[in-house]
């Protein structure tokens, strides 16, 4: 998800505006993204959908800002992994338990 | 993030398990005991075979590597934009089976998968290095 979320090279330009600039505007975004404010709105809630930006309203005006805590499975995917296959070798062991020899 | 842009990365996890490696090879190559443990699969122990592992989350694009009754399987696994493999060894020991898994996967700049700019991916690492080495 993350991968495919940032694979886009649009996407990954307004979210690593974010992560330099800090928080901002779907305006301020549309002046430098060199596509439409809809097309940019639309990539925001691609990244909101995957956690990697939080929206903030503000009057009649949206701001986004990039939540990197999102990342972590993306720099690091072994921490995740490693986990995710301990969990698993736990319930391989109860299996074990539960089959006939 | 200095480790990810040198090697491709691993995972281990080992167990010892009190069941012979028979036991344990069953377990982890027939489809109805791996959705047991794993997730829901059309796994064949044959070199080749395509599967995929299926949760609600999504699934994972596999095919068999390697066999090798009771001893050892590899598999790749494709998951997230991540290509990687996964091997199990089976090494038995006096009071049953000594498992490991290992799962190894390549760097985002290595990979040939990446849809769009492939070029960008470790530009985008650095940049966000960066950011990071800012932030607490």
């Amino acid at each position: 998800m993350l991968f495919r979320t940032l694979a886009d090279p649009t996407r990954r330009a307004l979210f690593e505006r974010l992560c330099r600039e800090g928080e901002k505007t779907v305006g301020a975004l549309t002046a430098r993204a060199g596509v439409s404010q809809p097309a940019v709105s639309k990539h925001l809630g691609v990244l909101k959908q995957a956690g990697l930006v939080r929206d903030r309203h503000e009057g009649r005006q949206t701001h986004y800002s990039a939540q990197l805590g999102a990342l972590a499975p993306l720099i690091d995917w072994t921490s995740q992994m490693a986990g995710f296959w301990q969990n698993r070798f736990d319930h391989l062991e109860d299996l074990l338990k539960r089959m006939d020899q | 993030m200095n480790e990810t842009s040198t090697e491709t990365l691993s995972v281990v996890v080992e167990r010892e398990l009190s069941y012979p490696p028979e036991k344990i090879w069953r377990a982890l190559t027939q489809p109805h005991l791996i959705e047991e443990w794993l997730m829901k699969n059309d796994f064949k122990p044959v070199v080749d075979h395509r599967f995929n592992l299926r949760a609600d989350w999504g699934a994972v694009d596999c095919q068999v590597m390697a066999v090798e009754p009771n001893k050892t399987l590899s598999y790749t696994w494709a998951a997230y934009g991540l290509d990687s493999v996964v091997t199990w060894t089976l090494t038995p020991t006096s009071t049953g089976t000594h498992l490991r898994m290992e799962q190894s996967g390549f760097r985002p700049d290595q990979q040939q998968a990446y849809q769009g700019a492939k070029g960008g991916w470790p530009q985008f690492f650095a940049a966000l290095e960066q950011v990071l080495a800012r932030i607490d």
